[in-house]
């Protein structure tokens, strides 16, 4: 015993390897630099939409600008016009001004759907940690509850929650949609919480004392609140092309506020006459979500691609 | 005659993010005959499982050859194709890797499994090699070998699947075997069977083999040639005796240190009697626990039944026992994150609440736990200052500059530089993670220091250290240590009294000079003599005894009645120790041996 003691007390040169990785960092692609270009685009819109708006979403554009000059013409035809001068991207079945109603809508649109996503977080996580941390009955409870609710198609759920509720408004919207996804994070944010309730330094935190309140949020959300963000913003997706489906059915925004869904859905009968009024507003949808989609993406690789094995559920 | 192997001037980088390369292997050269083992050794980290992948033509996802050749009989493997590499992988060069539980698919049969490689191969037919499969399990001395086949992984015990992956990738008759580190995770009992099924059978079929270890003693027994890395590099190369008997380079000489001497009366380190006091620091009575609902004190499934265990101040108490005997469950119930069943924990005399959240915080403060694997349980999203700061805040109520005082503190008690403060865990090695691990135990300045198998999952050079410092904070602190493994030169190197461990009983317990030294309970005398000595032709003398004939890699079974060792010990006697439960024999100096034998029969 002696001899090895002291030989190993010699330093001999030889430190410990070091075998710590260099810290992660979200490598942003190509994809997802024009992702986050086109992201930060609409948020701008969100905010300044209605101030470079050139005419008021509501505006049935009068007769007289779209009479050209110098030709004898009393009553030319307003809708479905073609992108011009006067109308940038054309106008729209009754004659308003597509690219302002666009620019309105921005607002309606994201605005509800990223209140809605935060609503359903709130709902979702507080509900999903509560069945993690909580007794065995309190997890059972809330995840049948939970089962149940996504059970339910949700554009059925809305329809049958909107027809109760008699048309209602904004507010309302949002909280249907808010609860709706709450389901889908609650059972996210469950997985994730009780992966990691059961790691050592949680039970490091309990071996100390620590009460349940201290536990979720210095040692719980810290460690999932990177596979929260992925999540988040995929829901928020599915929350726009669902408050889209919604306005689309005519159960949504409604008129004459503007809203992409429900642009699609008034402009679909121009299709028939040349017009691509519809695929405006349609573009516009598409440009988010798929922009989202692929920041989403880099943040998932950076995380090491386990998430979305575990967000198809 | 040429070698089977040749490696010549390999050289392996790393590309990073940046397109930089970072060379991993850096020029190593060495050859494996026909019928010759050579072992790789080093840490981690220092390119061992690189540069034996590469015997297969194979690199890590990220790693790249830069430079050299590996040539098989003569044929470069680097430079092979996909369709050249089908037919070397587990045709020619077979793997076979750590852990075999992991490997194995829990839902087809062994015989499926063992026979796969070479029936797609083409090797031979299905029915050829079940007659191969089965010829192998004879000679790896597996139970049962016409049925074995039949059965599923999980019906047989974990020494024997790491055989069964050795009939896997022989069943083929590979011309080379590369071994990945097949025994670290396996209990010493394990071990030997284990090496000694790897090593008969490899003379047997005469096939080469590669061995990656980073444990010098089991290199000792198995390996002709043995190449010392370091970093990369090639640091020592040469037969077994001459590397293990004469080490000419330094690293060696520090690897052949951080090996543990065999377990002997006389290691452990002295106590100063002035720490005692009335009171053990901590006390077990009559301990049952277990896991499952509790009826009428019973658990579902009992670990641990009528443990006694008693820590006196400043001293240090090692328990030892293979995996599953109830080791890190003592550790559990006195921690308080396992309620007893039946019995009670007291600390200084009095007694604590059986669950956590029922005991007062000062209470908690005294009793520490070390977890295992510091890997897991720091948590990655804090700093290491608050790693640290937490316990002291929380138990000691230090706040600001006070705080940041003692956190600096800490880190240079358990060696480690003061800027680590601001580091994250993945920022930091094994061992100084490990260290982390102790300072924050230490923050609470307790009473008593739980320490649950805290350097198994650290490598030998790595380990020695943590133990030097364990040392060095007993004298410097004076606190209790707990200290659990299943390594019993570990605990004979540091522990002042031994507590044996056999499926859930106390079987024997005393000072460590006292368990080490004869009159020795059976199951001692076998763990002591599996472990691994660092010489040469250690494993063919060992494998002579009795004990280890008799005692060696059977299913440890808890039982109701009767010595739970019956099955598997040497001098059982029928009829008596499978019927009646074994008295508690005390002999001098509080040395207590639970058996039917005689001390008359002991001292044999």
């Amino acid at each position: 015993m002696s001899d090895h003691a002291n030989n190993s007390d010699k330093p001999l040169g030889f430190d410990e390897l070091p075998d710590a990785p260099p810290k992660r960092k979200i490598k942003l692609s190509w994809p997802g630099k024009i992702g986050i270009a086109i992201v930060l685009f609409w948020s701008v819109i969100v905010v300044i939409g209605p101030t470079i708006a050139p005419y008021h979403e509501a505006d049935i554009l009068d007769e007289v600008l779209f009479i050209v000059p110098g030709s004898d013409e009393m009553y030319p035809d307003t809708d479905f016009q073609p992108p011009s001068k006067i109308v940038y991207l054309g106008s729209d079945y009754i004659g308003r001004d597509l690219l302002s109603r666009i620019l309105y809508g921005a607002r309606t649109t994201i605005g509800i759907s990223v209140l809605a996503t935060l609503l359903a977080y709130l709902i979702g996580v507080t509900a999903g940690i509560a069945a993690a941390v909580g007794s065995r009955y309190l997890d059972m409870g809330l995840s049948r509850v939970n089962d149940a609710l996504l059970s339910i198609p949700s554009i059925m759920f809305a329809l049958v929650l909107i027809a109760a509720l008699d048309s209602p408004g904004l507010a309302w919207l949002i909280v249907i949609a808010g609860f709706i996804y709450a389901a889908s994070v609650f059972r996210i944010s469950r997985s994730l919480g009780q992966e990691v309730m059961v790691s050592d330094f949680v039970e490091a935190a309990r071996v100390r004392g620590e009460g349940l309140w201290w536990i979720i949020t210095r040692e719980i959300l810290p460690n999932i609140a990177m596979p929260l963000a992925t999540d988040f913003g995929l829901r928020f997706v599915w929350v726009i092309l669902f408050i889209s489906s919604l306005s689309f059915l005519g159960l949504g925004v409604q008129p004459p506020t503007s809203d992409w869904g429900s642009m699609v859905k008034e402009n679909l009968p121009g299709l028939v006459l040349g017009s691509y009024a519809c695929l405006m507003p349609a573009f516009a949808i598409a440009s988010l979500t798929i922009s989202v989609n692929m920041i989403v993406d880099d943040i998932s690789a950076a995380a090491g691609g386990k998430l979305a094995t575990k967000m198809i559920s | 005659m040429s070698a089977l192997l040749e490696v010549d001037n390999l050289r392996i980088s790393a590309r990073n993010d940046d397109d930089d390369l970072t060379p991993i292997v850096k020029g190593v050269s060495f050859n494996v005959a026909r019928g010759e083992v050579v072992a790789l050794i080093g840490e981690s980290g220092s390119g061992k499982t690189t540069i034996a992948l590469s015997s297969l033509g194979y690199t890590k996802p990220g790693l790249e050859f830069v430079g050299g050749e590996v040539r098989l009989e003569g044929e470069d493997v680097i430079t092979m194709g996909a369709d050249q590499l089908r037919g070397l992988r587990g045709q020619r060069v077979a793997y076979l890797a750590q852990s075999a539980a992991a490997t194995f698919n829990p839902a087809l049969t062994i015989g499926e499994q063992v026979t796969e490689t070479c029936v797609l191969h083409g090797i031979l037919t299905q029915k050829q090699a079940d007659e191969r499969a089965e010829f192998l399990y004879r000679a790896l001395e597996l139970p049962d070998p016409d049925l074995l086949g039949k059965r599923y992984p999980h019906q047989v015990s974990g020494g024997q699947l790491q055989r069964l992956m050795a009939a896997t990738a022989l069943c083929g008759k590979p011309d080379l075997l590369v071994l990945d580190e097949p025994t670290t995770a396996l209990d010493v009992t394990t071990q030997i069977e284990v090496l000694k099924a790897f090593k008969s059978v490899i003379k047997q079929e005469g096939s080469a083999a590669i061995y990656v270890t980073h444990d010098l003693s089991v290199v000792a027994q198995i390996a002709d040639h043995i190449v010392v890395l370091y970093a990369g590099e090639t640091q020592e190369y040469g037969s077994a005796e001459q590397v293990v008997s004469h080490p000419g380079h330094d690293y060696t000489r520090r690897l052949m240190h951080a090996v543990r001497p065999p377990p002997a009366a006389g290691q452990g380190d002295e106590t100063s009697e002035g720490h005692h006091r009335m009171a053990p620091a901590l006390e077990v009575k009559d301990l049952v626990a277990g896991y499952g609902k509790v009826k009428d004190g019973k658990p579902a499934i009992t670990v641990l039944r009528d443990v006694n265990v008693s820590i006196e101040r400043g001293h240090s108490v090692g328990v030892i026992g293979e995996s599953g005997c109830g080791k890190s469950t003592l550790a559990r119930v006195m921690a308080g994150l396992l309620p007893a069943a039946q019995g009670e924990v007291l600390l200084d005399g009095e007694p604590l609440k059986p669950a956590l959240q029922q005991r007062s915080r000062s209470e908690l403060q005294k009793v520490q736990f070390v977890f295992q694997m510091a890997d897991t349980a720091l948590n990655p999203r804090q700093r290491i200052d608050h790693i640290l700061g937490r316990p002291l805040e929380f138990y000691l109520g230090l706040k600001g500059k006070e705080k940041r005082r003692r956190v600096g503190e800490l880190l240079e008690m358990v060696e480690l530089p003061q800027e680590f403060a601001g580091r994250y865990p993945e920022e930091l090695s094994g061992g100084q993670k490990q260290r982390v691990n102790l300072a924050r135990a230490l923050a609470a300045s307790p009473e008593v220091l739980l320490c649950d198998e805290v350097i198994s999952a650290l490598d030998s050079i790595v380990g020695a250290n943590v133990i030097e410092l364990l040392k060095k904070l007993r004298k410097q602190t004076g606190v209790s240590f707990v200290f659990i493994s299943h390594d019993l030169s570990t605990v004979a190197s540091f522990a002042d009294e031994i507590i044996v461990l056999y499926a859930g009983r106390v079987v024997e317990k005393g000072t460590t000079d006292a368990v080490l030294s004869p009159p020795y309970h059976p199951y001692t005398r076998l763990l002591i003599s599996s472990v691994p000595e660092l010489r040469v032709g250690w494993l063919e003398e060992t494998m002579q005894t009795q004990e280890a004939q008799a005692g060696i890699d059977r299913v440890v079974t808890l039982t109701d009645k009767g010595c739970p060792f019956f099955d598997r010990c040497p001098r059982a006697i029928k009829d008596t120790c499978d019927q009646e439960t074994p008295p508690v024999r005390m002999l001098s100096g509080g040395h207590a041996i639970e058996c039917h034998l005689g001390e008359a029969e002991f001292a044999q």
